[in-house]
């Protein structure tokens, strides 16, 4: 994994995507990462697309069963996770 | 909103009686769908029967599963709630379930399918070997989960015997177990996984225990203790409710006219057999898993207060009618199935992908290997497990 520390350089944005064709609504990222996700009808989206480095949101991610779940560093498009 | 009666009707409402559903569930989803139940340890608890006020007190972080732990809340249980990743909260809890949930996902679970099926059709090979009829809980249903959670986690197949007969004690009600009997069988369940992992550490093997260790040992990710429970906490997780599960779906299928037909003359039906399965079938003796609530938070139209408890029941969601059509239907062909047997939220069940490739080819292969199945006593004859949290046949005797 990209070392979060490393992103987390002052003034980086990450970008969060949930791919809905796979997203099966367990909410599991809405209770890991609070606020940053919404669930509705079985599906999961975003509340913001683009955010300040937040961990909460890596752990997210990283605990998607569906890998669903997209963190990106959207100044250099390295995705911080989940992890390959 | 009725009147709090005082004190609080005592649960569970009564017996639980081969895989039936009190019918007072559904009466209180009506009438008083946010109620006030005595649980048999811990006192009163709010007890909720509604799909929508469940996913809430599942995703809302206002509830709290950590202010649980060394607590005497309201309980099914004797145990008191020690620390493990389904008494965590965020971000603790997501500590534990990162380091795991990479050897669960979608994807690497279904590179196990072929494994899986070869496990599934070594004991249905067994199961012909036994000669009619034979018990399909003790030759299929129960070794499947324990061979498969035992490979993936490492644990040697000489033990299988030992950790089944102590988790089958520390899962007990306490009916007819004692509270000590089921302390110690946790302790032994403790005491066999640290002698484990110290054997693991001196020789690595590539399997989930050792990769554990690795995490802890080198990346110093969580500590020996939480390593042990997370470990007898998957072990245990892994086998007893599927294992049950199977029975009962197996169960479910061969006493209702023309169910078992279907999949065998439409083996494509068994993905969504087993997810209508999943909603239908009860696991658990009662509502549990207590969540309490860290400030007041209305629920439903009621206010929990602040400290109270709330028990769950992921089926007593799965019957609510305003979102599954005839919902105590076992309906083979249900299209829309957004059940939640493997619960919501941060908890979410950790092993539903290993679940459902274990109970997809269990109950395919068994289709098409055994087009004739059927039990080989009356419905009413099928004994149930007694003095145990996870309901399920304790013998299952069939012909084919
Ligand atoms: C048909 C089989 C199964 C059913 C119906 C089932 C159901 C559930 C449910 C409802 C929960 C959430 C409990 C709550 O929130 O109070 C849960 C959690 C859990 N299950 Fe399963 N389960 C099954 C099989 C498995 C398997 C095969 C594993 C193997 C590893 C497993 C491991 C776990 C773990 C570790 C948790 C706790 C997750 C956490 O707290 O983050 N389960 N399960
Ligand atoms: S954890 Fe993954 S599958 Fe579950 S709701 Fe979030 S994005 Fe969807």
């Amino acid at each position: 994994m990209t070392e979060p520390g490393a992103a987390a350089t002052a003034g980086a944005r990450w970008a969060v995507t949930v791919d809905r064709s796979r997203c099966n609504g367990s909410a599991i990222c809405a209770g890991t990462a609070h606020g940053r996700f919404r669930v509705e009808n079985g599906k999961s989206r975003p509340v913001e697309t683009e955010i300040a480095p937040d961990e909460a949101v890596l752990d997210a991610a990283e605990s998607c069963p569906w890998e669903a779940l997209t963190v990106t560093d959207l100044a250099s498009g390295t995705v911080l996770a989940p992890e390959q | 909103m009725t009147t709090a009666e005082h004190p609080a009707p005592s649960y569970p409402f009564g017996p639980s009686e081969g895989l039936d559903l009190h019918p007072r569930y559904a009466e209180l989803r009506r009438e008083d769908p946010v109620s006030r139940v005595t649980m048999p340890y811990g006192g009163e608890a709010w007890l909720v029967t509604r799909y929508d006020d469940i996913k809430v007190v599942l995703a809302d972080s206002r509830f709290s599963r950590a202010a649980t732990v060394g607590q005497d809340v309201p309980r099914m249980r004797p145990p008191i709630e020690s620390e493990n990743i389904l008494s965590m909260d965020p971000p603790d809890h997501s500590r534990l379930r990162k380091l795991v949930s990479k050897a669960f996902t979608v994807r690497r679970i279904e590179e196990l399918r072929p494994r899986v099926q070869i496990m599934v059709d070594e004991l249905v090979d067994d199961l012909l070997d036994a000669g009619q009829p034979a018990d399909l809980a003790k030759t299929v249903a129960w070794p499947l989960p324990v061979r498969v959670i035992s490979e993936l986690l490492g644990v040697p197949k000489e033990d299988r015997d030992n950790f089944r007969t102590w988790t089958g004690l520390a899962l007990a009600t306490g009916n007819e177990t004692t509270p000590e009997q089921i302390e110690e069988a946790l302790n032994q369940l403790l005491g066999y996984m640290g002698g484990l992992i110290v054997q693991r550490r001196e020789k690595p093997t590539d399997d989930l225990l050792s990769g554990l260790i690795q995490a802890r040992d080198d990346g110093d990710k969580l500590s020996e203790q939480e390593l042990i429970v997370l470990a007898v906490t998957l072990l245990a997780a892994g086998h007893e409710t599927t294992a049950n599960q199977i029975g009962s779906h197996v169960y479910q299928l061969l006493t209702r006219e023309g169910y078992w037909q279907r999949l065998v003359d439409d083996p494509e039906l068994v993905p969504g057999a087993v997810e209508e399965l999943l909603r239908h079938t009860p696991l658990s003796v009662g509502a549990d898993n207590a969540r309490v609530a860290l400030e007041d938070v209305e629920v439903g139209g009621r206010l929990i207060r602040k400290g109270e408890a709330v028990v769950v029941m992921p089926l007593l969601g799965n019957r609510d009618a305003s979102v599954f059509e005839r919902p105590d239907e076992l309906d083979l062909d249900r299209e829309k199935n957004p059940h939640m047997a493997f619960g919501h939220g941060v908890h979410h069940c950790l092993g539903a992908p290993l679940a459902r490739v274990e109970l997809q080819l269990a109950l395919g292969t068994l289709a098409r290997r055994l087009p004739n199945l059927r039990l080989a006593e009356a419905p009413a004859d099928v004994p149930w497990r007694r003095d145990k949290i996870v309901r399920g046949p304790s013998a299952l005797l069939v012909t084919w």
